[in-house]
């Protein structure tokens, strides 16, 4: 059933009783092409761009949970291509371009909206690094406008720019950052993927990968085994567990990432807020709840559920920057398990047993790569060969030393 | 969540900073293969259950400690003084 303003009216007269289930739940077939691990929005999205752009559909995406049950829904949503690094600013900008046409190319509205992202700084020395930054997304063909002090408090006159330690010198925006309905995007690449034939397979829990002769040849699972000649492993938060099945060791360790939304609130704040100094963004839904978070919880941790500290932590930056939220009641909070590798940025390889790859280490910028962690996952798996704006992802760089630290901020996991 | 120091008693995870898995504490000898260093600084087993890593007592006695804990519910199994652990094990 394809979607548009049309039918929403015409099942709007006829009392909404003619939609039909988005997708298929088929059962597990014995064999497929390829079975990717992980039905979240990597996941997902490999799937999609695996039958769109290669023509695989005997493809199979199994998840041990329901649909978007993990990072895809609970994140904060931001959508950005503001990276610096050769590697990574490249694959971002990619991202946002797949980003900019996704919702005419899934026909699913996920509600993207380029609301405009804004970096702020507090000292001469950090204007000089986003004045550098700017100039190297531009040099990559997005966008960046460099905002003195005046010229943040144009677009967001309620920040306290005199603020002791921490003074607004003023900002860089990247107009074309922004939000998306997070759950929408898991929902629309679902349903384009099984639009294209794509079994997908909830409540099936991988327990084991089974390997012959260092090739893989299928999985084991809860709803019996499968047969594939190639498998996918696209489970940020849970990559390590998945990979010693197959006797891997990665370079990843798994912390908790808390976010924070408000009741609604009538429209108060225009943009996306980064205020890096105070470890805290902010951001407003359509719905009109502030969305917020900071840093990680900073210890190993699989207890999707934060600690108290950093609660207080992130509400004390909070009302340091806008004091205006002050009464704003918190509705809920949860807390994210994170893939954190050495350098902050993320692994899409080939892995040494043959046919297995791995799609991991999202840190906490998973969400904005969705659409270009899949489109280059599934060049991967379908021609074997990284896909080049995804070729510096390699599982290796740590032992050959080429890291992608976009912070400079040394090999602990929890740093980045 | 809160941790027993063996010099101070128990207190709030506030004290004290997280550096990462106890594999620190096994560094490689001077002139091992770059696998070896890659697997001391990188490579984690990252378990979903009971791990060793080690915490610095920052804002109380300043000493280094190897937590033993649950990193699904946030059990505190047992702490020890990293300089105890290296003359039991003869690295002091």
């Amino acid at each position: 059933m394809r979607y548009s303003g049309f039918r929403v009216i015409a099942q709007g007269l006829f009392g909404n009783t003619g939609w039909k289930p988005a997708w298929r739940d088929p059962a597990p077939k014995a064999e497929y092409d390829a079975v990717i691990i992980g039905g979240g929005g990597h996941g997902l999205s490999t799937a999609y761009y695996l039958a769109k752009n290669h023509g695989l559909t005997n493809i199979a995406v199994l998840e041990k949970g329901y649909l978007g049950s993990g990072n895809i829904g609970r994140n904060t949503t931001i959508v950005r291509a503001n990276y610096f690094l050769p590697g990574n600013s490249e694959f971002y900008s990619h991202s946002l371009k797949l980003w900019e046409g996704l919702e005419a190319d899934l026909n699913y509205n996920v509600m993207h909206s380029q609301r405009g992202l804004i970096n702020l700084f507090h000292s001469d020395g950090q204007r000089d690094a986003f004045a550098r930054r700017g100039n190297a997304m531009i040099n990559q063909g997005d966008d960046a406008v460099l905002l003195d002090r005046e010229g943040v408090r144009e677009l967001l006159p309620y920040l306290d720019f005199d603020n002791t330690r921490f003074p607004i010198y003023g900002g860089l925006l990247h107009p074309r950052g922004g939000t998306a309905r997070h759950d929408a995007v898991a929902w629309g690449y679902a349903r384009a993927v099984d639009r294209r034939g794509v079994d997908l397979i909830q409540n099936c829990e991988v327990t084991g990968i089974d390997i012959e002769n260092g090739r893989v040849t299928g999985v084991q699972t809860t709803r019996g085994a499968i047969r594939a000649r190639k498998v996918g492993m696209v489970v940020a938060g849970r990559s390590g567990q998945v990979a010693a099945m197959a006797g891997l060791r990665l370079p990843i360790e798994s912390h908790i990432l808390q976010a924070f939304v408000t009741e609604g609130l009538k429209p108060v704040i225009d943009h996306v807020i980064s205020f890096g100094m105070g470890h805290f963004y902010i951001s407003q839904s359509d719905k009109g709840g502030l969305v917020f978070g900071g840093d990680l919880d900073f210890y190993a941790s699989y207890a999707s559920r934060g600690n108290l500290p950093m609660v207080e932590h992130v509400m004390e930056a909070g009302m340091t920057l806008m004091p205006m939220i002050g009464r704003a009641r918190v509705l809920r909070s949860w807390g994210g398990i994170m893939d954190m590798t050495p350098d902050g940025s993320p692994i899409i390889d080939r892995t040494p047993v043959d046919g297995l790859f791995i799609d991991a280490g999202w840190n906490y910028g998973g969400f904005k790569a969705v659409p270009a962690s899949g489109y280059c996952m599934a060049h991967l798996m379908a021609t074997g060969e990284s896909h080049p704006v995804a070729a510096r992802f390699r599982l290796n760089r740590f032992a050959t030393g080429h890291l992608l630290d976009e912070e400079g901020t040394g090999s602990q996991h929890n740093l980045h | 969540m809160r941790l027993t120091c063996p010099l101070c008693g128990p207190r709030d995870r506030r004290e004290f900073y997280y550096y990462g898995a106890a594999d620190y504490l096994a560094r490689p000898a001077e002139g091992a293969p770059p696998e070896a260093w890659d697997d001391y600084l990188h490579l984690r087993d990252n378990p979903a259950g009971v791990t060793q890593d080690l915490w610095y007592h920052e804002q109380g006695c300043c000493s280094w400690l190897k937590v033993t804990r649950n990193t699904v519910t946030h059990e505190i199994l047992a702490v020890e003084s990293v300089a105890g652990a290296d003359a039991a094990e003869g690295r002091a």
